[in-house]
């Protein structure tokens, strides 16, 4: 029943969202081509041979990196600026006295912006396999499941790291200054730029207990077809998902009595 | 008998504010050290609101009557006191307080701002748990009540500041709340538009007998829907009561303007005794006392060949102004 009720709420937002969205959607064509970044990396690694001395051959990077720009295009997360945003406008009063966290709202947000994204997403992947046919290829339903499932858990993670650090506004007023901070390992950790197991050994001996590498990494090597522990991979990212949920909660509710509703 | 709706006791507020002095120096040394003092901008109030009434929070700016209505629907947490509103402590924000109040800011709004008001109402009555039937029902005779029609199809940046503050009503009431909390709600809009806010949420009130706390700069506001205000002073409450009760206080004479037939009659009633505030020709403004007035003017029409009079009310936003500077007001 709670559910059912809580699933009503979610689903207009999205289509409500998703109206939103479409007003905006040069704007999202636009950030989808922003999100070029695997395709420079890749260019890199080619045209200097570095894939050579992690032994993956050119067609099994180029998949790897079509992956995670796929990944990364809908697993993209802003909640700590719109949040911050809000709070320092004194936009999300109206919000905290309706019967629904406000972070459903901005979740629905990223929802019905991703959606809108898929087109140009696609629209882009057509244009990569023009440039680079030898790198079409058709992973099976299962895996295909398993890839949306996991780029959907990184997407949560994501989301939750950054709820939390929007939190912070409730304190500090300039969340988006440590979410900047936080920015750095996960562009540099989660495999965007290079894949995790091209990383010296060191770094690879600490880096799957951190949440990064299962952010781009893990849900990229799972749908382009690479070696990768699937159990483990999903586990790590639910278990981070355990993990980052309470302490999301707790920080809200101990946020909330430090709103001072400035701006309104 | 009816029962209180709202009961605040002993209720204060304070806020850390850091302070930084002028020039390079100061920004240099609040880089290092930062200089915060707790202000307390709510002082141990205490009042009861009953069901159905409509109370008017009077006050200069900054005087405390947006942090006493933030605290009452919920969104700011009290230092000290403690404040009930339909049984509920607000801030806990249970989801049953939430369904039974609501918050309306002049000038800001919870509008989608590129999509039509209708989209936005929707999305609250699901947020609400109203289903999509009933919502239809309750939008159409909101939408009456306020007058709006095509403007609920029109994207919200295309509307008037009036026909957006209707919009903004109506999504603030879609859930049909018990207690209305209004923070300016006619800010910035023009007088017909004001007139009609006013009109609807005295209608409102009459249909559904919620209650209303509202606060507003305009005396018009005030006047015409508050039986009852609540003036605040540097966040202590200054008078609490009827608010025909502190203009007579405030005001204990009016002014009579006598148009008298002859120059004759207007000199012989200039010096009758009266309080004249000033004489030209045959037409006298004289001063009377509220409790003499009918006796006073029987004498005047009895005794003197009078072709027009005017009484005049003072000017209602010079008595309120007076409050606003007051600390206490003993009536």
């Amino acid at each position: 029943m709670i559910f059912n009720l809580i699933n009503r709420k979610i689903f207009t937002l999205l289509k409500v969202q998703y109206s939103n969205m479409l007003e905006y959607r040069v704007e999202i064509a636009l950030w989808a081509i922003s999100g070029i970044i695997p395709f420079f990396m890749l260019n890199i690694w080619t045209n200097n041979n570095l894939n050579e001395s992690i032994n993956i051959s050119d067609v099994l990077l180029s998949r790897y990196f079509l992956c995670a720009f796929f990944v990364r295009q809908f697993s993209v997360v802003w909640v700590v600026f719109s949040f911050e945003e809000d709070s320092l406008m004194g936009k999300v009063s109206p919000y905290l006295i309706q019967p629904l966290n406000p972070f459903f709202r901005y979740f629905a947000q990223h929802l019905a912006e991703q959606i809108t994204r898929f087109p140009f997403a696609v629209i882009i992947a057509f244009f990569f396999f023009i440039f680079n046919p030898e790198s079409i290829w058709m992973p099976n339903l299962g895996i295909l499941l398993l890839s949306i499932l996991s780029t959907f858990l990184s997407f949560l993670i994501q989301f939750l790291i950054q709820s939390i650090v929007a939190c912070l506004c409730f304190w500090t007023e300039k969340a988006s200054s440590i979410e900047r901070l936080l920015f750095i390992p996960t562009l540099f950790l989660s495999g965007l730029l290079a894949p995790v197991v091209s990383f010296p050994a060191y770094v690879k001996s600490w880096i799957y207990f951190t949440p990064f590498p299962y952010l781009i990494d893990f849900p990229a090597n799972l749908l382009s077809g690479n070696e990768t522990n699937i159990s483990g991979g999903l586990s790590m990212q639910i278990l981070w998902i355990f993990l980052l949920f309470p302490l999301f909660k707790k920080i809200w509710s101990e946020g909330t009595k430090k709103y001072t509703a400035m701006g309104s | 008998m009816r029962q209180s709706i709202i009961d605040v006791r002993n209720l204060s507020k304070s806020f850390d504010i850091s302070s930084k002095e002028p020039g390079l120096k100061g920004t240099i040394k609040h880089f290092f050290r930062r200089q915060t003092k707790s202000l307390k901008v709510i002082k141990d109030i205490s009042f009861e609101i009953k069901e159905g009434e409509i109370v008017g929070f009077l006050g200069a700016n900054g005087a405390g009557k947006t942090t006493i209505l933030k605290m009452l629907c919920g969104l700011i947490y009290p230092t000290e006191g403690s404040i009930l509103v339909s049984g509920y402590l607000p801030f806990r924000r249970k989801e049953n307080f939430l369904k039974n109040i609501t918050l309306i800011m002049g000038q800001k709004q919870q509008l989608i701002w590129d999509l039509p008001p209708i989209e936005s109402f929707y999305l609250n009555a699901s947020i609400y748990d109203i289903d999509k039937f009933e919502a239809k029902k309750r939008i159409k005779r909101l939408s009456e009540m306020l007058e709006i029609d095509e403007e609920l199809f029109m994207p919200v940046r295309k509307l008037s500041l009036g026909q957006r503050m209707k919009s903004e009503l109506l999504a603030a009431l879609i859930h049909e709340p018990n207690i209305l909390f209004l923070d300016e709600p006619t800010l910035g809009l023009d007088i017909n538009a004001q007139r009609n806010l006013r009109k609807f949420l005295q209608k409102y009130n009459k249909e559904t007998n919620a209650t209303i706390c509202l606060t507003s700069h305009y005396m018009k506001d005030i006047t015409s829907l508050c039986k009852r205000v609540i003036c605040v002073h540097e966040g202590a409450i200054s008078y609490d009561g009827k608010l025909d009760l502190l203009l007579k206080k405030l005001s204990p004479v009016k002014e009579i303007l006598i148009v008298c037939r002859s120059e004759e009659d207007a000199i012989k009633l200039e010096n009758s005794g009266f309080t004249v505030k000033n004489k030209t020709k045959n037409e006298v403004t004289i001063k009377i006392e509220n409790y003499s007035i009918t006796s006073s003017l029987k004498t005047i029409l009895n005794n003197f060949d009078i072709e027009d009079l005017f009484i005049n009310e003072p000017p209602i936003d010079e008595v309120i102004g007076e409050v606003l500077i007051k600390k206490d007001y003993d009536i």
